[in-house]
């Protein structure tokens, strides 16, 4: 188990690599760059500058000295925030994003599963017609639409959440946000979960059940949920990655301040370390969580032993 | 009073194409502790018959009628109150033990929940009741079988634990629906002396429904015959058997290929050159072992097999799953990667052809496969189906040529020759063989290897398909290799017959002597755990039940490979391999054959 964690893990350093290079050059081949303002500095003071953060070196030797400071978890200095480094930056940030991104996803999971196997279990009702419509709709609609549709509803109209911003911090002002991010995992959840459990509920073993004698809600519990939740489990992968990206929208949407937000601001103001910071750091986390799913797909599923 | 009373069962099915009738007035009784056997071949309706009895019909079935079980009327019943009789009162095995156990349960933990959902106990005293009863139905080290995940156990094993699972609440009545169907004839006999003990010691009545009419001359007191959905026949199994009133129960014991037939003889064919010769074959699949990313280690399905073949001749090659027949017949014709060894048609080494001297040779040998349906490309006419080959070796043809031909075939294998324009999912299972057999024939081969290719069809169909095959051969002087599990059926159709294990050659030999004098012990075992449709006789055999299951091809026994499950095996058998040796008319591989314990 160990041994396979770590050969994995080992497995993924190139395709860190290759996303490491790739931010590198595409942020740096988008035009304008860090010390570009309003006022033009003086020239000298730009060269000055440019040689502080060895920006006058040559790209691959540039590319080089970062790629030997991510050797040693060192993420540089910000060139926006300049008194903090990118490490700093991304030590406020993610605690506020892990929480929003973290609720979502088991918000996500708690009521996909739930309603994904109701409509299972009461296939071609009304219940499933709706379970399903409205997941259908979930699916359509960008998050950038349904979170100003939210709080026009839930802030402006009805009054009953804070619009945005994290305000004195309690839990009011996180619920608009994370609904709004968990919504398409939902949606997305949901259906998988119906599919899978229709398949499963067909399956011989559960007629094997049915023949001993339990009663449905036992047999679901017991016989159906393992198996039915397998491929909801390898989809936590993706949607990791997408409520990473989503929250990028969210949190400026809402004012949460969180990484999404730092890295938005960071590749508007071509803070090339922010950006890049960001990149590597959620890179890193979707590898290690992609990890993480595997171990718990062979912990649910008896036939398949890493070794 | 009858523990079970069945009157006027009807069973219908609301779907697409209207109401489908699946059981029609059927009435029957079972009494304490009796067994009672339904046959029938598919669709005849008995599996509908059991299941709409304890309420698991599919959701678009109906069930009407009555059904008294001790006192109460059990299409009546509440939901609930059917509940607490399914498994505990009446309770049911199915076909397929991997798929009816649950694969992401262990053994305990899905038979725990069963005794504690009928009985108040405690874990720990449902788990004994489970271990014991794992116990009872001879599950080798149960205490550590409690903790395996059904993947982890054999076939054999599974239908143990399925067993086990149904009798865990001591009911009335077990119901078991083609329990054998799956498993291979000797873990066959295993089950089923197993069912006949439990019979016996417990009491529990059986209905036991089978297609094998050898399966209920051993278990059954009375039977039923059911086809179309409607009964035929009842009454006591010597009756029925030896007695039979209905034309269509007498139809089925005629069709039945049976141990103990008489031999009809088969001549001979002229024994002149031979056609097909493989020397030495091996075929070794890597195969990960222990898992994802385990270590690859070779799966020795074939391993070290010669044989010969003449024209006009059929050889017959049985064996149990995994013994390495199909991989034997994909080998000679190339169709699978060979690992050693040659294959010679037509004087002809195949291993030095290049790929279209390859495709030339392939038009003397055609293989028919097991499932006549799945082998047929469905989006193809039956005549496109059957002129394909003939358009890929003779594209010179005309195509009023091809179309004369193919018409031609299909009328000799007993079709009407107009289905040219039909598609496959048209014809049932016998005629899609039919068709299967045109596109081997269409070529005029001088050899076909068929692989399985009466099992997945119903007894009386069977009969059929064997009988054509064999006066094929004898229109066109065909050779057959002939592979199946069925010892009765290879019996009825070879000349010679080839006995399997684990990849290696057990005995071959006429099917006289391979029949009246087995030499070899695994030859033996596998004949007497053949079913006998004859409730007298086979009642009265020895059997010799071969222990365990199937070792590995992985890591198949040093020395004999037969020995772990061996009555006889000796040291030598351990260390040394034996190789084939001529004892009277047989070749044999076992050290021990020709000694006096062995007959
Ligand atoms: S060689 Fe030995 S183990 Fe093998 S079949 Fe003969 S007696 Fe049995």
């Amino acid at each position: 188990m160990l041994r396979y964690a770590t050969r994995r893990f080992l497995g993924a350093l190139p395709t860190l690599f290759i996303l490491i290079a790739l931010a590198f050059f595409l942020i740096r081949v988008a035009p304008g760059g860090p010390f570009d303002s309003e006022k033009a500095l003086l020239p000298e003071v730009e060269a000055n500058l440019r040689a502080a953060y060895n920006l006058d070196e040559p790209l691959h030797q540039q590319f080089a000295r970062y790629v030997w400071g991510l050797a040693q978890a060192d993420f540089g200095p910000s060139f926006q925030y300049r008194d903090y480094t990118v490490t700093e930056l991304i030590m406020t940030g993610f605690p506020v994003s892990l929480r929003l991104g973290g609720m979502a996803i088991t918000l996500a999971l708690l009521v996909g599963v739930t309603a994904g196997s109701l409509a299972a279990l009461r296939q071609n009702t009304r219940t499933d017609y709706a379970v399903m419509s409205a997941s259908m709709t979930g699916i359509s609609i960008p998050n950038f639409v349904m979170a100003p549709l939210l709080i026009l509803i839930f802030a402006v109209y009805l009054g009953w959440l804070p619009a945005g911003g994290l305000g004195d911090g309690s839990p009011r002002n996180m619920v608009l946000p994370v609904i709004a991010l968990a919504l398409p995992q939902i949606a997305y959840i949901s259906r998988l979960t119906r599919g899978s459990m229709i398949e499963v509920l067909r399956s011989n073993f559960i007629r094997t059940a049915r023949a001993q004698g339990l009663p449905m809600h036992k047999i679901v519990l017991r016989h159906a949920l393992k198996p039915a939740l397998l491929p909801v489990v390898s989809y936590l992968g993706p949607a990791t990655a997408a409520v990473i990206t989503g929250s990028v929208v969210i949190e400026q949407i809402f004012g949460v301040p969180g990484l999404g937000r730092f890295f938005v601001q960071g590749a508007l103001n071509r803070d090339y370390t922010l950006v890049m910071g960001v990149v590597v750091f959620y890179g890193v986390l979707i590898i290690a969580f992609n990890l993480l799913v595997d171990l718990a797909y062979a912990w649910l599923d008896p036939k398949v032993k890493y070794s | 009073m009858s523990l079970l009373e069945v009157r006027n069962l009807h069973v219908r099915f609301d779907t697409a194409d209207g109401e489908v009738h699946a059981v029609r007035n059927l009435s029957f009784e079972l009494d304490r502790g009796e067994t009672l056997g339904v046959v029938g071949e598919s669709g005849s309706g008995k599996s509908q018959t059991v299941l709409s009895l304890i309420g698991l019909l599919a959701d678009n079935g109906r069930a009407s009628g009555s059904a008294m079980f001790d006192g109460q009327d059990l299409f009546n019943l509440s939901p609930g109150a059917l509940r607490s009789i399914r498994g505990r009162r009446i309770s049911m095995i199915f076909q397929d033990p991997m798929t009816s156990l649950n694969p992401y349960l262990t053994v305990a933990e899905q038979m725990v929940q069963v005794v504690r959902e009928h009985d108040r106990m405690t874990r720990r005293a449902a788990r004994d009741r489970c271990l014991e009863m794992l116990e009872a139905v001879k599950i080798p080290d149960a205490a550590e079988r409690l903790d395996c995940y059904p993947h982890e156990l054999s076939g054999g094993m599974r239908q143990r634990v399925m067993i086990a699972a149904s009798l865990l609440l001591d009911p009335q009545i077990l119901v078991a629906d083609e329990p054998t169907t799956a498993l291979d004839v000797t873990v066959q006999a295993q089950i089923l002396e197993l069912m006949k003990d439990l019979n016996r010691r417990l009491g529990t009545a059986i209905i036991l429904i089978t297609h094998d009419l050898g399966v209920i001359a051993g278990l059954c007191e009375r039977v039923i015959v059911m086809h179309d959905g409607e009964l035929k026949e009842q009454g006591n199994v010597r009756d029925v058997f030896y007695r039979p009133r209905h034309s269509y129960t007498k139809a089925l014991l005629k069709a039945v290929p049976r141990l103990d037939a008489e031999q009809v003889e088969r001549l001979a064919p002229a024994a002149d050159s031979s056609l097909l010769s493989v020397d030495g074959l091996k075929v070794h699949f890597p195969v990960r072992t222990g898992g994802w990313l385990g270590e690859k280690r070779p799966l020795r399905a074939v391993d070290g097999v010669n044989l010969d073949l003449r024209s006009g001749e059929t050889l017959g090659i049985v064996g149990e799953s995994g013994c390495g027949k199909s991989t034997l017949a994909r080998a000679i014709l190339r169709l699978v990667p060979t690992t050693a060894g040659n294959v010679c048609l037509l004087g002809q080494s195949m291993g030095d052809l290049d790929k279209r001297a390859l495709r030339e040779m392939r038009r003397d040998a055609q293989v028919i496969f097991q499932d006549p349906l799945a082998s047929l490309n469905p989006r193809m006419t039956v005549g496109n189906i059957v002129s394909e080959p003939l358009r890929t070796h003779f594209p010179e043809l005309g195509a009023d040529e091809v179309r004369t031909r193919v018409a031609d075939v299909l009328r000799r294998v007993g079709l009407s020759g107009r289905e040219l324009n039909r598609y496959p999912h048209e014809f049932s299972g016998g005629q899609c063989q039919r068709i299967g057999i045109a596109r081997a024939l269409v070529l005029k081969p001088k050899v076909i290897i068929c692989d399985e290719p009466v099992s997945a069809l119903d007894v009386s169909i069977q009969a059929q398909i064997v009988n054509l095959l064999m006066d094929l051969q004898a229109e066109f002087g065909l050779a057959l290799i002939f592979i199946a599990h069925d010892l009765a059926v290879v019996r009825h159709i070879s000349h010679r017959i080839m006995v399997m294990y684990l990849g290696r050659i057990m005995e071959v030999a006429s099917r006289k002597a391979l029949y009246e004098t087995p030499h070899h012990p695994y030859t033996r075992a596998l004949i007497s755990a053949v079913p006998i449709p004859d409730p007298d006789k086979e009642r009265d055999r020895d059997r010799e039940l071969l222990p365990g299951d199937l070792p590995s091809p992985v890591d198949p026994p040093s020395g004999c490979r037969f020995r772990t499950r061996c009555r006889f095996a000796q040291d030598r058998c351990r260390t040394e391999a034996p190789q084939l040796r001529q004892l009277t008319d047989s070749l044999v591989a076992c050290h021990r054959a020709g000694e006096a314990v062995l007959v």
